[in-house]
């Protein structure tokens, strides 16, 4: 497919979780049952934390990417992921709440293979076309791998998000191509929380070295480029050669693979080809050519054209920046229990009731899920939640929304709590007062005793409150993490 | 403009059971037993009783909803029983209305019992509980002792006082508890302990350590009461009346304005204004005898001494550290272990420090009767949390004649 008018990315952002597992860790937990992990305990995979998710992680890559972007313009919303926390409560809606954006949001949720990712980027630039606005295109994901198989240590968690439109694009999509073959290289039926793989000499044999480069010709052919034009080949698979043996077999240029970022955060599933595109970006220069990949059930290709507007791109944290901010984890156990692979005793205290009333939740879903605060339109002082009688003018409905998310929070009192139920003990948590005006008592997440001190910035982040394991239900709201 | 209620009600029984882990008994038989003082101490009998107020803090493991369990149990005899629940002050709330019951002539005699039985959730700690579904989505399950060490971290800001400094003065605050509740045959815990325990103990919620923490204790106490004119009629001669009960709810600015701080109590101070003035105090630290406060943790206490007016602001530490509220101190402070050695079954405890306030103005308290004749004593008797609580203040003096 080409597209008839100028459309492509006109912004990009990633998350990648602090968590980061070292590869030898998980070796030195499993190798007396599977020595052949040997070879891949090298570098670390990221991690998400117990109480994130693929919509927390999506959340976060759309607020990276939305940095400074007036988010009134967004027409739609596209999610992908194979490991969406809920089959039947779209989860890209719950993203669109956390981003509070415009009700009249087209949302849609993307799944099916690792393709999903691309494919929804390939929607997106479709929907962007038609209706000539911008649409968001997210990807993320936490795959569950069974404890001593390859998957533990290939798999990483995170997530990668775009703008696709048609105003000051940063990449334009030059053409795009999939193909669809019921190639199972491994599958996951309802159900099930880990994959089931065939034999990866297969998986290499005929499907990496045959499918792809049948797909890139067609691309490569559709658009007029030749293979040495791509300057960049981005391909999700860090299986060790392949990618070098598919870009030799595509007839691309040796030096245009680009790092898949396997040693230092894992394989993102359906996230990954973006978050590699997104990666790509942070150092694209105008005219440079990006080819991506796709892969599952057959095979996406896209291929980009960066524009001379990536240079006014403002600054975001982008893949680089979620790199660098990591915490070592080397507690292979903890990592089970997080993962869900692994029940401990909780206690009792764990049994306290979750259930939501999901009349409250749809009442109250601009402050819990957007964390929209009320201004008064007096005083400009700011309360959480807003109240139908303001705290200090006692004026009756007299505030107007103010969205807190995206406001630096201060402690201003805190704890670490090792009595109260957590997967992650102790509990952190206090008062934090936002820059601004308003405060709240917050969660603190991915924290430390190091971080407990009065007057300490935070960056709110969308979290898992906790889950309804009787239900199946899972809580969302904010939480206050070390800003920096 | 309110006239108040000093003087215009006077205790003619209290009872207080034994408090601890009393895997013996069911939330009745803590009744029976605390009413069955308390009535032998009035002289009365049950049909003379007009009304009862019951305070229970939680429902879910304990007596369940309604008046009904105080009535059956007790076999009141047939007459009103309401319940209340007003966190953990829920104590001094039953106290307020068998007060005001008296006090406006709907009846002669009148009850306040209270009762909690927390060691049937089958874990330490209080239970964990909803505070509704709006609270549930975006407030924090945090634990009790997380919520009130957070104190202790904008204390420290406030006052620019180090952790270590702190935690020597509310270590303090503890081990003058454990004396004092060595000595009391109705407290939960009896062993007194020394700084370096206290200071070396695991750490709970920072900065509070396990023996930061007041214990968790099933028990009930209760107080009859009625007008001093009926009291002498009935033949008492030394009368404690009710010198003053007020009783202050957060109403959300803590939490949802933006001068609160974190180190004090906004509704404590409120309250303590109220009651001094309803009870004619202008200097609390020079007129109030004895303290019995919500000690839920040290560091409340010592910020209580603070938002009571008996400490400077930013000086409780080093009150504390003077000893001006141990045993033999200028002010006493808990002189019956407090909830420090009690322990904290929720509905009883407001009632449990009136009724060593009680003892004390009459000189009954035996061993730990406090050196000095009390002229008026004060409770304290805190619910919530920090940032969301309600605060209550009573203060019980002898009745001249």
């Amino acid at each position: 497919m080409t597209p008839k008018t100028p459309v492509g990315i006109t912004a990009f952002g990633a998350y990648v979780p602090a968590g980061r597992l070292q590869r030898n860790a998980i070796f030195a937990a499993n190798g007396w049952f599977n020595p052949a992990l040997k070879g891949l305990a090298k570098g670390e995979r990221a991690i998400a934390n117990w109480d994130e998710d693929p919509i927390t992680m999506a959340v976060e890559a759309a607020r990276d990417c939305l940095t400074d972007m007036n988010r009134e313009a967004l027409k739609g919303i596209h999610f992908a992921s194979t490991t969406m926390p809920f089959l039947d409560r779209q989860n890209s809606v719950i993203v669109k709440e956390a981003l509070n954006l415009n009700d009249m949001t087209p949302a849609v949720d993307t799944s099916g293979s690792q393709r999903a990712g691309t494919s929804a980027l390939i929607q997106s630039h479709a929907t962007a076309s038609v209706s000539e606005g911008a649409v968001l295109c997210v990807a993320a994901d936490k795959r569950k791998a069974l404890p001593a198989s390859e998957s533990e240590m290939l798999n990483g968690d995170a997530a990668a998000a775009f703008v696709v439109g048609c105003d000051r694009i940063v990449a334009k999509l030059v053409c795009c191509q999939s193909l669809s073959v019921e190639f199972v290289d491994h599958f996951r039926r309802e159900g099930r929380d880990t994959d089931y793989g065939w034999e990866s000499r297969w998986v290499r044999d005929e499907g990496y070295l045959k499918i792809i480069p049948t797909a890139v010709k067609a691309a490569l052919e559709e658009s007029g480029c030749r293979s040495g034009d791509i300057d960049k080949f981005i391909f999700p698979i860090t299986t060790r050669g392949v990618a070098a043996a598919v870009a030799e077999l595509c007839g691309l240029r040796a030096g245009s693979l680009c790092n898949p970022l396997g040693e230092e955060l894992g394989e993102a599933g359906t996230a990954h080809p973006l978050l590699l595109l997104a990666h790509a970006l942070e150092t694209a220069q105008p005219g440079e050519k990006l080819l991506v990949i796709g892969f599952g059930s057959g095979c996406d290709v896209m291929l980009f054209d960066v524009q001379p507007a990536i240079a006014e791109l403002p600054k975001r944290r982008g893949v680089s920046g979620w790199i660098g901010r990591r915490r070592v984890e080397t507690n292979y156990m903890k990592f089970l229990v997080h993962a869900g692979m692994l029940p401990v005793d909780r206690g009792m205290r764990a049994e306290f009731d979750q259930k939501q009333a999901l009349t409250a939740l749809y009442r109250n879903r601009k402050s819990v899920l957007g964390l929209v605060a009320g201004r008064s339109k007096e005083t400009g002082s700011v309360q959480f939640p807003r109240s139908d009688i303001a705290v200090d003018t006692r004026a009756a409905a007299a505030q107007e929304d103010y969205p807190l998310a995206d406001r630096t929070a201060r402690i201003l009192t805190f704890t670490a709590d090792n009595l109260t139920y957590t997967l992650d003990p102790p509990a952190y948590y206090g008062m934090v007062e936002f820059d601004g005006g308003g405060r709240m008592s917050a969660e603190f997440c991915d924290a430390s005793m190091d971080d407990m001190r009065v007057g300490r910035p935070m960056r709110m982040m969308f979290r898992v409150k906790s889950a309804d394991e009787q239900r199946g239900f899972i809580k969302y709201f904010w939480k206050a993490a070390p800003a920096g | 403009m309110a006239s108040g209620i000093r003087d215009k009600v006077a205790i003619i029984g209290m009872g207080c059971c034994k408090f601890g882990e009393r895997w013996d008994a069911d939330a009745d038989r803590l009744m029976v037993e605390s009413y069955g003082e308390a009535l032998a101490d009035a002289g009365i009998e049950t049909d003379q009783i007009d009304a009862a107020w019951l305070a229970v803090g939680f429902d879910a493991v304990n007596i369940g909803p309604s008046g009904i369990p105080a009535a059956m149990a007790l076999r009141l005899n047939d007459i009103a029983v309401t319940k209340v629940e007003n966190y953990c002050a829920s104590g001094t709330e039953a106290f307020r209305g068998a007060v005001y019951d008296v006090a406006s002539g709907a009846c002669d005699i009148a009850l306040a019992i209270g009762v909690e039985k927390l060691k049937d959730t089958g874990y330490g700690g209080l239970p964990v509980r909803t505070r509704g579904t709006m609270f549930d989505m975006v407030g924090i399950v945090g634990s009790a002792p997380g919520n009130f060490a957070q104190l202790a971290s904008a204390y420290q800001a406030r006052h620019g006082i180090s952790r270590d400094d702190l935690k020597r003065a509310m270590a303090h605050v503890s081990v003058k508890s454990h004396a004092n509740g060595a000595k009391n045959p109705k407290a939960h815990l009896r062993k007194p302990i020394g700084m370096e325990a206290v200071l070396n103990a695991p750490i709970i919620a920072d900065p509070l350590g396990v023996f930061d923490c007041c214990g968790v204790s099933d028990g009930s106490a209760c107080a009859i009461v009625t007008t001093p004119e009926i009291a002498r009629r009935l033949g008492k001669k030394d009368l404690v009346s009710v010198k003053a009960i007020s009783l202050s709810v957060s109403n959300g600015w803590e939490l949802q304005g933006n001068g609160w701080d974190g180190s004090y109590f906004h509704t404590t101070r409120i309250a303590a204004a109220r009651a001094y003035k309803e009870a004619g105090i202008t200097n609390p630290r020079s007129q109030i005898s004895l303290l019995e406060v919500h000690d839920c943790f040290s560091i409340t206490e010592l910020v209580t001494m603070e938002d009571l007016g008996v400490s400077e602001v930013g000086r409780a530490s080093y009150d504390v550290l003077d000893g001006m509220f141990d045993a033999d101190g200028k002010i006493p402070c808990q002189i019956d272990g407090g909830l420090k050695c009690f322990g904290h079954p929720i509905g009883a405890s407001g009632l449990r420090m009136i009724y060593e306030n009680y003892l004390q103005l009459l000189g009954r308290a035996g061993p730990r009767q406090v050196g000095k004749q009390p002229t008026l004593a004060l409770s304290h008797n805190l619910g919530g949390m920090p940032n969301q609580n309600v605060s209550a203040v009573a203060i019980v003096g002898l009745l001249g004649p």
